[in-house]
């Protein structure tokens, strides 16, 4: 039997995703014996013409990590589905939008303002921004269009699988790989190398119901390590967030942020877990309600930090 | 022009209405035959605690101009405390929608009791005016843009 063809791509992504490929460590010399890897360009030369000179459908299975934020983001998308049988959406952003589309919180020309005129070390007299044409002597230069509005994979293109996580868990990205190579596959939509449960069901620590009375922030404490974070008035996205990373972040005493998404059935990670905070708040008049909502930090950025993309509201008013 | 259709922008506001108090209040408004505009479409919940902040999100990018939640007066939930649990995860969500920029006065907390029609009926006009004035939300237009 001819090994599976496979490929991985990047897009608005920060690069973790690779790395999480190289978790695997040795374990990528056995994955590269099972599979044929056609394109990667993270770690190998190929240009963007070889994989559009594929036959259409002639790689069995792409891994695919980054949001959609630009137009070769888009366009590499759309050009993986064609060529691809099976599309996975690899990691928080493209599964979710990650932190790329924290950007959703804010507008393009915002993003151009600050990156390239107010902030103080930038040198630009001229104020020039990035244009997507632009004429100089040897002929015409093209940038890709940067997008007002950050999209998962899926709002993009059709999806066959995720794998969530930022990044995913190496262990997990191991036992997925051999789900490919085995075609041992549960149905289209399914998310793959994640539990089905939420991240407090591995969680080690002690949870007795408290209710809290005071936000802390993780700079503010060091939080004892053997009870539950949102006991100690630190958010830990831990109820609204699906497990299966192994409460990686808990065991280095930092409350989960909430990278492997919604749990199954739920579309709003934010309002779950907005409403599992505000419902262990330890205040019965109106005044100290107020106080303890006015006291958490950036409800989007906290609540959203990973799934901003793939809420209901997805982006604020602009 | 059909006499009587205003061309007029009409709100559309989801009213979740808490069964023991709120929609038996405005089930008083309607059976004692008091006057106020039609835009609340209300779903009648066992609790104003049931409501999660969900729903509300769920029903502005679905299309809503604004939402209403109305359960029992504090201290009066048939459920003991339903209704503190409500104004907890409302006046988080009520943060959280000022950052996505949805105005204030389109997501409204009120308590009203069964037997007070007349408060339901005066709480319903006054979201509507407030909510002409502002104009349509459409979501998903501005979303999408």
């Amino acid at each position: 039997m001819p090994k599976p063809k496979m490929a991985f791509n990047w897009a608005s992504s920060c690069g973790g995703c690779e790395i999480a490929i190289f978790e695997l460590g040795t374990k990528l010399v056995d994955v590269s014996k099972k599979v044929d890897i056609v394109f990667w360009p993270a770690i190998f030369d190929y240009k963007y013409s070889d994989l559009e000179a594929m036959p259409d459908k002639s790689i069995d299975v792409t891994f695919f990590n980054g949001a959609i934020q630009n137009s070769e983001n888009e366009h590499m998308a759309r050009l993986l589905r064609e060529k691809s049988k099976l599309l996975v959406a690899f990691g928080a952003c493209a599964h979710s939008g990650g932190i790329p589309a924290l950007a959703n919180t804010t507008t393009r020309d915002q993003i151009f303002t600050s990156s390239y005129k107010d902030t103080p070390t930038t040198d630009n007299p001229e104020k020039v921004l990035p244009q997507t044409r632009v004429q100089v002597k040897e002929g015409e230069l093209t940038i890709p269009e940067f997008y007002n509005t950050v999209k998962t994979l899926d709002q993009t293109v059709d999806v066959d699988y995720y794998v969530p996580g930022c990044p995913p868990v190496g262990e997990q990205v191991s036992k997925v790989i051999d789900q490919f190579v085995a075609g041992d596959l549960p149905p289209k939509g399914s998310v793959l190398g994640a539990s089905q449960k939420s991240l407090c069901h591995e969680c080690k620590r002690t949870k007795t119901n408290r209710k809290i009375s005071k936000i802390v922030r993780t700079f503010q404490t060091i939080p004892d390590p053997e009870k539950c974070m949102l006991e100690q008035g630190i958010i830990c996205m831990g109820p609204a967030t699906r497990g299966g990373c192994g409460a990686v972040c808990l065991d280095a005493n930092m409350p989960c942020r909430g990278c492997y998404g919604p749990l199954p059935n739920v579309v709003d990670q934010g309002g779950k877990m907005l409403s599992a905070l505000a419902s262990i708040f330890d205040a019965e008049s109106e005044e100290d309600i107020q106080k303890l909502a006015d006291s958490v930090p950036d409800p989007i950025g906290t609540f959203y930090r990973f799934s901003l993309a793939r809420s209901l509201m997805r982006r604020t008013k602009q | 022009m059909v006499i009587g259709l205003s061309t007029r922008f009409e709100p559309k506001i989801v009213g979740f209405l808490c069964r023991w108090c709120a929609y038996t209040g405005a089930d008083l408004a309607g059976t004692s035959r008091i006057k106020y505009p039609p835009n609340v479409t209300p779903i009648r919940v066992n609790c104003s605690g049931r409501v999660d902040p969900t729903f509300v999100l769920k029903a502005l990018a679905s299309g809503a101009d604004g939402v209403l939640i109305a359960g029992c007066h504090p201290g009066d939930c048939h459920y003991t405390s339903g209704n503190v649990k409500t104004i907890r995860r409302f006046k988080l969500l009520q943060r959280m929608l000022n950052q996505f920029g949805v105005e204030k006065e389109r997501v409204r907390l009120e308590w009203v009791s069964a037997s007070e029609g007349e408060r339901y009926a005066r709480i319903v006009e006054s979201m509507t005016k407030e909510i002409r004035s502002l104009g349509p939300l459409e979501w998903k237009t501005k979303v999408e843009a």
